[in-house]
């Protein structure tokens, strides 16, 4: 199932999963309210990257919720993540305007490129729904940041691209 | 910072600048200002919503003495050539190129902004100068977005010197809620998310509900692929929103409130937040924009990645924190909704239009695009919603295939040719339009020969597709429709919520059927299945999510079948 990511959601923090008074607090904050709990699951996933089994049940246990509403809300929302985010992240937008500009041909360009090197460097490729950046098509978010108007090219000029924007070189994994 | 200074730059702050690098620009045009010894006083530089024409960014617009003057696409090693130019347009003795200031009348050419020469071939920034008399740019109509673009969208003073909170002050101490609906009864506002409901007829419904609290909701979801009108409202100027949201709870007797947004919007997220703390700063709305003890309390609610909370009973499980799955209407949340209550929700546009209505009038507002009306209520003359008409200026987002993308506002009523070739400038590289796609996943698409249609509600729809939340996606020669169909119903089949069995198994399967088309191997009554299943989706499923899924098929079927039938083989498949 492809998946959507944000910058703030996209969990690249430090911080080590499982930190119980970190979660208190951040849950006490929203008053234990049980109708912030989208905002709590946010809050969460900011700190450790995603949401974990054990992290989850105690949201349960602190708003006192059922285990199953809370799982039925963090498996519903696609920004939510259950498994730890991987090192480095490629995802491709997949909005009408990227669509129509050729998304879809860039996500098989990359679906290869990538897949010749997710042993080197750790990368994953995504989908991404639409970001409403469709003035500037097709647009690949790596990691923190947005590269716009990635446009289909020619294998030198379009790899000399995504080295630009922070791809992996493909030399290294070809050499291999 | 209130006071104009006699020369001004104003940088585009939206999120397509930004990712153009714009914020880059910015503090290079700073330091670029403080390398030549120049004042803030003297030349002003500062952070603005969008500029329009997001494709072209990062977009600076420089204001003097001799109008103003746009660039786009300039880098940071250029910032001190534009202060020199921003500086010398400031001083008219100085003026080396100003001649070409005042932009020469040549609209009948459709001139692409960025090759206009404008400026003398001396100028080095010519090539990057902006046509700001070109059609895309002249065309315009801001209502909505009549701030957008000047203020700085982080600073609660520039709005307020341009007028924000006037209204909601002028509604509190002078308007009874009737008089308010009133007002917006008159100017026949529609729901600008797609629906088209009348807005005054929604208000009434919650205003005269049985006696107890009631709770406004601005629906800032905009999650339809191709979609950026509310993000450049919420991006540019979100006091307009809250103060659109504050009379909406005036004029039907709520104290609380939410604002919803998509959390792929991290921008306006961070903006609404900060507007939301300068309010309480000052006391609340009741204390700092009307001087009463009026306790109106608006909270921000931010989504996690679900299309289907853009459907206002979704979005109200999703508020209260759960599943965002719809339930059946009746009875509707201008009934029951938040916690029982009566609830009005209303797209952060239909808000965004509320006080110029105010201001203006109702009568105003109705007369904008009045004249193009004639024509266009003529074919839908029988229909019930006739009367309603297509009254006033919808904001439009310009994407796809097209030459100038980014962010229009035109009177409804005005022709879809005019937005996309005259104003948008047609296909990149000259090619024919082939269609336009509007309305998203739920709307349909305008084949090419259908251009002169107007944009209007009733005349949208009469074609199968519809008018819809503004998106707006240019389709080039290239582009094959059963594609275009497949990957609308994609998005679907992700999207569906899963609550009712024909969109969650439905869209599943016209996918598949669609599958065979994209790869040439359907058979003639694949057809057939497709428009049945279309019809059984549209006509079951629980919420507008899956009865219209099947639209850009029946659309697509409708304007373009013989690219369906080409994608069938000739012999039946056990042959």
């Amino acid at each position: 199932m492809a998946s959507i990511g944000t910058p703030t959601q996209r969990g690249c923090s430090g911080a080590v999963a499982g930190d119980r008074e970190a979660i208190t607090r951040l849950i006490q904050l929203q008053g234990d309210d049980p109708a912030a709990l989208i905002e709590v699951l946010h809050q969460l996933q900011q700190i450790e990257g995603y949401l974990a089994a054990r992290s989850l049940h105690q949201v349960a246990r602190q708003l006192r919720l059922p285990l199953s509403r809370v799982y039925g809300v963090a498996s519903f929302y696609h920004l939510f993540r259950r498994t730890p985010p991987p090192v480095h992240c490629c995802a491709v937008c997949l909005g009408t305007a990227c669509f129509v500009n050729g998304a879809l041909e860039l996500l098989a360009v990359l679906e290869l490129r990538l897949a010749q090197q997710a042993r080197a460097g750790g990368w994953v490729l995504e989908r991404m729904g639409c970001l409403g950046a469709c003035g500037s098509g097709p647009v690949l978010r790596l990691d923190q940041g947005l590269a716009i108007r990635v446009r289909l090219a020619p294998a030198p000029k379009l790899d000399a691209q995504l080295e630009a924007i922070g791809l992996p070189p493909l030399g290294r994994a070809t050499a291999r | 910072m209130s006071k104009p200074a006699p020369a001004r730059l104003r940088c585009c702050d939206a999120s397509a600048c930004r990712n153009a690098g714009g914020l880059a620009l910015r503090q290079a045009l700073l330091a670029a200002r403080a390398a030549a010894g120049l004042q803030p006083t003297s030349l002003a530089i500062g952070a603005v919503g969008c500029l329009r024409l997001c494709g072209r960014g990062p977009l600076v617009a420089a204001d003097g003495p001799g109008g103003s003057r746009l660039w786009g696409g300039l880098s940071p090693e250029q910032a001190a050539l534009l202060v020199a130019a921003a500086w010398v347009d400031a001083d008219p003795p100085l003026a080396l190129a100003s001649p070409q200031a005042s932009p020469p009348a040549s609209p009948p050419t459709p001139v692409p902004p960025a090759s206009a020469p404008l400026a003398s071939s001396s100028d080095p920034l010519a090539s990057y100068r902006l046509d700001l008399s070109h059609p895309f740019f002249s065309l315009q109509q801001p209502v909505v977005l009549e701030h957008c673009g000047l203020i700085d969208p982080d600073c609660l003073d520039q709005a307020l010197a341009h007028g924000a909170y006037s209204q909601l002050r002028r509604c509190v101490r002078q308007l009874t809620p009737e008089a308010v609906r009133q007002e917006v009864r008159r100017s026949g506002l529609r729901g600008r998310g797609g629906a088209g409901y009348p807005t005054g007829l929604k208000w009434d419904t919650v205003a005269l509900q049985p006696p107890g609290p009631r709770l406004v909701v601005a629906n800032g979801d905009e999650g339809d692929p191709g979609a950026f009108m509310d993000r450049t409202v919420l991006e540019s100027d979100p006091h307009r929103l809250l103060e659109g949201l504050a009379i909406a709870a005036w004029a039907v007797g709520a104290e609380r409130g939410y604002v919803y947004v998509r959390a792929e919007y991290p921008l306006a997220i961070a903006r609404l937040r900060r507007a939301l703390d300068q309010i309480s700063q000052r006391g609340g709305f009741g204390v700092a924009f009307t001087g009463t003890p009026w306790p109106l309390r608006l909270e921000l609610r931010v989504g996690a990645g679900a299309y289907v909370c853009g459907e206002e009973t979704a979005l109200l499980q999703s508020i209260e924190g759960g599943r965002g799955t719809p339930r059946p209407r009746p009875p509707y949340p201008a009934q029951r909704g938040l916690g029982g209550a009566p609830t009005l929700i209303n797209n952060v546009e239909t808000l965004a239009a509320i006080p110029p209505i105010l201001r203006q009038g109702g009568d105003w507002y109705a007369a904008i695009g009045a004249g193009n009306q004639a024509s266009a209520d003529k074919p839908a003359s029988g229909a019930t919603t006739a009367t309603l008409g297509s009254r006033g200026t919808k904001v439009f987002s310009l994407s796809g295939a097209v030459v100038h993308t980014g962010v229009v506002e035109v009177p409804l009523g005005m022709p879809l040719r005019t937005v996309v070739e005259t104003m948008g400038g047609g296909v990149v590289g000259g090619a024919p339009v082939k269609a336009v796609q509007t309305g998203g996943p739920s709307g349909g698409c305008i084949p090419a020969a259908l251009l002169d249609t107007a944009l209007d509600y009733e005349a949208m729809a009469s074609l199968g597709s519809m008018l819809g939340s503004g998106g707006m996606v240019v389709l080039g020669p290239h582009t094959a429709m059963p594609e275009l169909a497949r990957y609308f119903m994609g998005f679907c089949v992700e999207e569906s919520c899963g609550k009712c069995l024909p969109c969650r198994a439905g869209t599943v399967q016209l996918a598949a059927l669609l599958d065979r088309f994209v790869a040439g191997q359907a058979e003639a009554a694949d057809l057939d299945r497709l428009e049945a299943l279309c019809a059984m989706v549209k006509a079951t499923s629980l919420c507008g999510l899956g009865q219209s899924a099947p639209n850009p098929v029946l659309a697509t079927l409708r304007h373009f079948r013989p690219e369906y039938l080409a994608a069938c083989r000739e012999e039946p498949r056990w042959a």
